[in-house]
């Protein structure tokens, strides 16, 4: 939006009204959401050259462990469960929201929270042991980026905790005001687009990868 | 979208309740349809994965990446309430500028060092060196 615009008619314009729009006239007000939609398409962006990455190097194995040997389905099977809970644990959240129930609203947050640190505990779990026995993002190129996919992946769910943390502390000082509201929409959105992209990881790298 | 803009007029100030926020239709039949058909779709590729119904590669991959893309498409409606009009058609304009970005960036990758790979094969790299 441009700070003033002035228009004015080609030849007379002295019985044309000029009209001006002032920046503080008033804000679009669903710029924040609309701001953060565009925010996830360029992470979804980030996430498309990891894939390709991993499309690309992850069957060069460099006489390492290939994905079938190293990535065990049990696991990833729970952590997708965890994550799919938590998506709809934080829908339940915003439907508290709606009705402005702070307390439910605040209470679903938290067990969306311990969903995702869940996930979390299961990844780093699964990291350690794969370092362990040999196999870290050293060892070859398929496990480079595959580390390199899932970790960045682990990285925001790790940011969206936080966030979650905070989220807390301002709504329980401040209540349901509509700036937390709209927080809270923007964490939604967050959130739920890691769930979009972890659909991505587990069909991609961990189901294809065992398949292969 | 502009009977929204008028509400900001009268409310006289932007940090009002009408911040988009309230625009968004949730409601908890949308959750549970859009958390059965996840479930579903998450459910069916590790049984036929884990079960051993599938043999390696081939159909199995593209049913798999089907199913993905079948769930995701489920996600943006249900859980991420996409649709064409919110935010007045431009979130929608920006997931399809992303969606071919994407599509570009993953099928041209894995397409073209898929070829090079295919042509810097040992056998093709003796020709190689045999060049004078």
């Amino acid at each position: 939006m441009s700070d003033m615009t002035m228009t004015v008619s080609g030849g007379s314009g002295a019985e044309e009204a000029l009209r001006f729009h002032v920046a503080e006239d008033h804000h679009p007000e669903n710029a924040t959401l609309l701001g953060f939609w565009l925010y996830l398409m360029s992470d979804c962006l980030i996430f498309a050259c990891l894939f390709a990455t991993y499309g690309v190097l992850g069957r060069e194995y460099a006489g390492g462990p290939s994905a079938k040997e190293v990535l065990e389905l049990p696991i990833v099977a729970v952590n997708t469960t965890l994550l799919l809970l938590s998506s709809i644990t934080y829908g339940f959240s915003v439907l508290e929201m709606q009705q402005n129930r702070r307390g439910p609203m605040m209470a679903w947050l938290i067990v969306t929270w311990f969903l995702g640190a869940g996930f979390i505990t299961l990844e780093l779990t699964e990291f350690t042991h794969l370092v362990s026995i040999g196999a870290g993002p050293g060892r070859s190129a398929f496990l480079s980026s595959f580390f390199t996919l899932v970790g960045t992946h682990g990285l925001h769910v790790t940011s969206g905790l936080i966030w979650m943390i905070v989220l807390l502390v301002q709504v329980g000082k401040k209540g349901l005001i509509p700036a937390n509201k709209r927080r809270l929409m923007c964490l939604s959105m967050f959130w739920h687009f890691l769930d979009v992209v972890w659909v991505g990881v587990f069909s991609f790298v961990y189901l294809m990868g065992v398949l292969s | 979208m502009s009977d929204h803009a008028q509400h900001a007029h009268d409310d006289g100030h932007h940090e009002s309740a009408h911040d988009g926020v309230d625009q968004i239709h949730v409601s908890l039949k949308g959750y549970m349809t859009g958390f059965a058909a996840a479930a579903f779709l998450t459910i069916l590729p590790f049984w036929l994965v884990m079960s051993g119904a599938f043999s390696k590669t081939g159909p199995a991959d593209a049913f798999i990446l089907l199913l993905a893309a079948v769930q995701i498409v489920v996600h943006m409606v249900y859980f991420l309430h996409l649709n064409a009009k919110s935010e007045g058609g431009w979130n929608m304009l920006a997931l399809v500028f992303t969606v071919v970005l994407v599509v570009i960036t993953l099928s041209g990758s894995i397409w073209i060092m898929y070829h090079l790979n295919q042509n810097m094969m040992p056998s093709m790299m003796k020709d190689v060196r045999s060049l004078p």
